[in-house]
């Protein structure tokens, strides 16, 4: 039973990481809008170039979730 | 005045195929939009007419269709539902080149420039990143990219198995891309290779130091890029589950208030599976990029 609740409150702690990604992604995108809106030409490269990092940043957060999954399923 | 005509009757064309587009596109996008519904629905009903309820990640079990032994030293060789998805991920985008280059035209049909369009996006990708001398590696990173883009869009489908949210998988393409890429700036710079562990201009004081952490940061690269395939596949996954989940026990409450709750997390599985297309996609593209970088760094040695 407590290793049970243990394991719960493990996994919530666990998914903690999706904040920062969280933060990451919001700084992101607020410097691709404000590059966008100073340079609007730029806007197709710049769409690319916020679509690597979008996914570069959510993995960390997905790591976390990662671990959040294998603590509730795996042990 | 030849070519004049060509390029009137090319516009002609043009125009004409784009009106008759424009009106197909909407009946078909509706007629999609009906399908992915249905489609998003059916396992839902069918898990709600199944015994109880099954666990999220159910979905990852390996199962093994044909039995097969290795006669030699006895190893578990058999063919899987994972063997079977990888071979249809191959087998897809073959047929799908093979067919939109067998009757190529100057007017390009649409397999025809579906395929022309992923091989242009792909070789554009790997000349940005590496220049002119990443050109001898393209079937390689071609082939990585189709292989991991239909391994991710085929798990899409319902019912079907997604061989990227398996770590073993991925970590295998990650460390056989790491291994390469190595051999490759040994083979061209020799000792010179160490040198992409040192950024120039740094003092002469930081410089073991320095070393140390790039090393380290080098060494991590397959881990990095094989979990967050992995990772971004199976939290997509078991997210549309646990939500069909929670769809399923609403449904199966048969409370009358209850019931029509359900509709939320429908629309939102709906929603999810736009979102999980996209990082499926996505997620090929990151690491296709990411071994174009990789292969830069070793080709060009960039510091």
């Amino acid at each position: 039973m407590e290793t049970e609740a243990a394991k719960l409150i493990a996994a919530g702690l666990a998914v903690a990481p999706l904040l920062g990604a969280a933060v990451g992604l919001g700084v992101l995108f607020s410097g691709i809008v404000n590059s966008m809106a100073r340079n609007p030409s730029m806007s197709g490269e710049l769409r690319a170039i916020a679509f690597l990092y979008f996914a570069l940043v959510e993995a960390t957060g997905l790591f976390g979730l990662v671990v959040a999954f294998l603590i509730l399923f795996a042990f | 005045m030849e070519s004049v005509e060509f390029i009137q009757s090319g516009r002609k064309i043009f125009m004409k195929t784009n009106k008759n587009r424009f009106s197909y596109l909407t009946l078909k996008k509706i007629n999609l939009l009906f399908f992915s519904i249905f489609l998003v629905l059916l396992p839902n009903f069918v898990f709600a007419a199944g015994s109880g309820m099954h666990s999220p990640i159910e979905q990852f079990v390996v199962k093994t269709l044909i039995q097969i032994k290795d006669p030699i030293f006895g190893y578990d060789i058999s063919f899987t539902n994972a063997s079977l998805f990888m071979v249809l991920a191959s087998i897809v985008p073959l047929t799908l080149l093979i067919f939109g280059v067998r009757s190529a035209e100057m007017i390009p049909g649409k397999i025809q420039s579906i395929s022309e369009m992923i091989f242009e996006f792909v070789e554009n990708l790997l000349l940005e990143n590496t220049g002119n001398s990443g050109r001898p590696y393209f079937s390689f990173i071609f082939t990585l990219f189709l292989l991991v883009l239909f391994g991710n869009l085929l798990g899409m489908l319902p019912y079907s198995y997604t061989f990227t949210s398996q770590i073993i998988i991925t970590f295998f393409m990650a460390i056989i891309i790491f291994i390469s890429v190595t051999i490759i700036g040994i083979f061209r710079h020799g000792f010179g290779f160490l040198s992409l562990f040192l950024p120039s201009g740094t003092p002469l004081v930081l410089q073991p130091l320095l070393f140390v952490i790039e090393f380290i940061s080098y060494c991590i690269r397959p881990i990095s890029l094989s979990v967050r395939l992995f990772a971004n596949m199976l939290a997509g996954h078991t997210l549309l589950k646990v939500f069909g989940g929670l769809a399923v026990m609403l449904i199966g409450s048969g409370s009358i208030f209850l019931v029509p709750v359900a509709i939320l997390p429908i629309a939102a599985i709906i929603g999810m599976t736009a979102l999980e297309v996209l990082v499926a996609v996505l997620q090929a593209y990151v690491f296709t990029v990411l071994t174009c970088i990789y292969l830069n760094d070793a080709l060009n040695l960039h510091h």
